[in-house]
């Protein structure tokens, strides 16, 4: 075989491998990103009951409870918000070790016909000083935290009124 | 004293970094002869370079183990309570000794070539010490002016503020350095890249010293992997082993290029052919444990592990990242055309099928990248959130890695240069009824899903293989067995590491696939309640408090009941830690080596009842287990005679070395 034809052959090869690398891909990204949504984003505009989503902001305070559905599991519901709106999210399962009322978190999961939010999934990080970055933007863009200060207070944000600039 | 005598040190190892790249560079451009004095002086500086890196990391790790909380990273990372072996892992579960660590890996690694390497020719290895050094001028610069670890604190707070709990834990104080042995064993390779670059030269004798140097780091990074996902099964307490994280990619797409490299620096040892193919992948592997490192330590990428989030740090790193690969991929669009290949082959032999293995694996990592910066560039151009989960690289790997095991299998069996397809198939027909078999039967008696059949399929598939190379070598029932077992000594140990390490990724896959028909339930239960997982019937007999030296937790126990009797129990944990106020959950795990039963407890409510999730996890064990495999293959091969370091000069190989 001389080395023309040999050479060939792996520009074939190496074509077919980026061809199904990107066939695969862009079918993927199709049905599988999973976009970002803020309470606030969501009132603004209307998303497709089964498209699955995150949804993130803090817990608020005093909104946790917890009861046994119809299936006899465990169910968690509690509200998520950026300061200007807020969503109430149900939750089967055990919940991270770092989940609790005023703490940022970002749910998985699908909007329901009566306009909540089933998660599948709830992540809350590693470290209680963390706040996940999305939640940090949708209270920014919300008006209820400048960047560089420290989250407010879970105790004010129920409370807090949308600054009338920003 | 001691930490201003570690920052010291540091500086100097910068120094003589710096001393390094310049001298060994210059010396090498000169000529062997000319600059004989330069080059001579490389190895002595990278030495004592490598010394005062350990000096510096000793003295860290000591304010650490007194608990010197005059020193603002100790106060950070650590707390008088802490057992003494969470305070001496804690020096590098943290950004700054993390740093350190990387360097005294790196300083190590070129002590180690400047040592061992004489038999390398002289140019050569002064090149190598000195894309080396340059590099460790990067990283110690970047630790010395962003991150440095001996930073003091005043007033001295009377304790720290604790260790992160989810990294006390010995999977995890061992899963950081040999990650990082992983990612700098790449540096050799790259190094080795860039110098055949600047030699201009690439033959046979230059892979076989490649070689060793990226199977050692692929051993290292495998470990370090299974190190970190087992940590993830039992201390995250989700029951899974790989969430497809922006971190754990991080650290696979480097391992996918080593494995590729691996491959093909075999085909240039052989073969001389792939040369240029094979320095890019050099460099393209180590650009890719530089984007890991800039990926955990900037925290531009959302991720469970988002520990050090600096925008300054993430614009040295990417500064960094830059100049490294576009000066390197600048060098090779440059000198790479000189090379000439050699080796001619036919499409179907043992180098196509190491080709195809090669654009199997690279197509993986590029879709693993796709998929991991694709949100990044999605937020700094669209500015939409994004997340890539674990659908689109279920759906996007999969059909790549089918093919790749199912072609794993048959390369090894084809000869060098020309082979017959049909020949090494029907050496493998055995193979192929015992899977055939095995499937009918698994869709008859078992399951019909499609996937876990697949990957247990293709698993046994891969082990099937293997073990018919190894018979067909030791010519089992061919020969009496005594002639079997002396032709089994015989074998290169380059050739029984790669049995190994093969069987053991089918190992390794069929525990993933053992993931797929998992099942799992969450339930709440009240003491004295019982309810059922696989074959087995679980009996919650409620929560008692536990105290450990710096946590106090609640633990649950679960009495495993199986036929009626009851065979075992689960204490499954959650502590809280108070000084970090942060609490963790540990999971109990029962296993008998081929399942694995996995209990977790969450919250309780107030009439008394717990959340208990189970798992029973079938073949679970046998990731782990096949990733140790994998490594112990690595280093068997790395045994081999041919690679041994001091092994009578042959270093001026020019003629291939014959097939095995």
């Amino acid at each position: 075989m001389s080395r023309k034809k040999r050479r060939l052959w792996i520009l074939l090869l190496c074509g077919l491998g980026l061809g199904t690398a990107t066939a695969l891909t862009l079918t993927a990204f199709e049905d599988s990103l999973v976009f970002f949504f803020s309470p606030s984003d969501l009132a603004a505009r209307s998303i497709p009951p089964d498209r699955p989503f995150r949804v993130g902001g803090l817990v608020e305070v005093g909104s946790i409870t917890r009861s046994t559905n119809a299936e006899g599991r465990m169910e968690t519901a509690f509200v998520v918000t950026d300061g200007a709106r807020s969503l109430r999210v149900t939750y089967t399962g055990i919940l991270p070790d770092l989940f609790r009322e005023g703490q940022g978190v970002v749910a998985e999961g699908r909007l329901r016909p009566d306009g909540s939010f089933a998660a599948s999934s709830v992540l809350a990080r590693h470290d209680e000083t963390y706040m996940p970055p999305e939640v940090a933007d949708a209270l920014r863009r919300a008006g209820h935290w400048q960047a560089g200060q420290p989250p407010p207070p879970p105790a004010l944000w129920n409370t807090l009124a949308a600054p009338a600039t920003n | 004293m001691i930490p201003e005598l570690g920052h010291f040190a540091l500086v100097l190892a910068l120094l003589l970094a710096a001393a390094q790249a310049a001298t060994t560079l210059a010396g090498a451009q000169l000529g062997e002869r000319r600059g004989a004095l330069l080059i001579a002086a490389g190895p002595p500086t990278a030495i004592g370079g490598a010394a005062f890196v350990g000096l510096s990391f000793g003295c860290l790790m000591w304010s650490y183990a007194v608990s010197d909380f005059s020193v603002a990273n100790v106060v950070r990372n650590s707390h008088s309570l802490k057992p003494m072996l969470y305070k001496l892992t804690g020096t590098w579960g943290n950004h700054e000794g993390s740093m350190v660590l990387w360097i005294l890996i790196l300083g190590l690694c070129s002590a180690a070539v400047a040592g061992f390497g004489t038999n390398l020719p002289a140019t050569l290895r002064a090149r190598v010490l000195g894309v080396l050094g340059l590099v460790s001028v990067g990283f110690l610069l970047f630790t010395i002016l962003t991150s440095n670890p001996f930073e003091r604190v005043w007033p001295i707070p009377e304790d720290g503020t604790d260790l992160n709990p989810l990294l006390q834990d010995p999977g995890l104080a061992f899963h950081p350095p040999f990650l990082y042995l992983g990612y700098v064993g790449t540096a050799v390779a790259f190094a080795f890249a860039c110098a055949a670059l600047i030699e201009g030269r690439v033959d046979a004798a230059w892979g076989r010293w490649v070689r060793p140097w990226t199977l050692a780091a692929w051993c290292a990074l495998t470990l370090g992997i299974a190190l970190g996902s087992w940590w993830a099964y039992y201390e995250l307490g989700w029951g899974g082993f790989w969430f497809w994280d922006p971190v754990e990619n991080a650290s696979l797409m480097p391992w996918l290029l080593a494995t590729a490299l691996l491959h093909s620096a075999i085909v240039v040892e052989k073969r001389e052919a792939l040369k240029v193919w094979t320095i890019l992948l050099a460099i393209l592997t180590f650009s890719l444990s530089l984007l890991g490192t800039f990926l955990v330590r900037s925290g531009v990428l959302n991720s469970v592990h988002a520990f050090a989030n600096d925008p300054d740090r993430g614009v040295f790193i990417l500064i960094l990242l830059a100049l490294t690969v576009g000066g390197s991929l600048t060098l090779f669009a440059w000198r790479a055309p000189a090379m000439v290949p050699q080796g001619v082959f036919a499409p179907l032999s043992r180098e196509g099928a190491l080709v195809l293995n090669n654009l199997l694996l690279a197509t993986l990592c590029a879709v693993v990248f796709v998929g991991t910066l694709y949100p990044l560039f999605a937020d700094l151009i669209l500015g939409a959130k994004i997340t890539v989960g674990p659908p689109f690289f279920n759906a996007t790997t999969f059909p790549l890695f089918i093919p790749l095991m199912v072609a794993m299998a048959v390369g090894p069996l084809l000869p060098w240069k020309r082979a017959d397809l049909w020949a090494a198939l029907a050496r493998l027909r055995l193979a192929f009824a015992v899977v055939a078999v095995f499937a009918v039967v698994y869709i008859a008696a078992v399951d019909r899903a499609l996937l876990p059949l697949a990957g247990f399929a293709v698993a046994l598939w891969v082990v099937l293989a293997a073990a018919t190379d190894l018979a067909d070598r030791i010519k089992l029932g061919a020969v009496p067995l005594g002639d079997s077992w002396r032709r089994l000594r015989g074998l290169p140990r380059g050739a029984i590491g790669g049995i190994i390490a093969h069987a053991a990724v089918g190992i390794c896959v069929a525990g993933i696939a053992g993931k797929g028909i998992a099942p799992e339930r969450i339930t709440l239960l009240k003491p004295g309640e019982t309810t059922t997982i696989a074959a087995y019937t679980i009996r919650f007999e409620g929560t008692s408090p536990v105290t450990g030296p710096n946590w106090t937790g609640t633990e649950g126990r679960l009495v495993v009941i199986r036929d009626g009797r009851e065979i075992g129990a689960l204490a499954p944990q959650r502590r809280f830690y108070p000084v970090a106020r942060m609490s963790t959950t540990e999971a109990a795990i029962r296993t008998s080596g081929v399942a694995d039963l996995y209990g977790v407890i969450g919250e309780s409510t107030e009439d008394g009842a717990t959340v208990v999730r189970l798992h029973f996890n079938p073949l679970a064990p046998w990731i782990w287990v096949g990733a140790v495999l994998m490594a112990l293959g690595g280093v068997v091969s790395l045994s081999d005679r041919r690679l041994r370091v001091g092994v009578p000069a042959r270093r001026r190989a020019a003629v291939p070395v014959a097939a095995e």
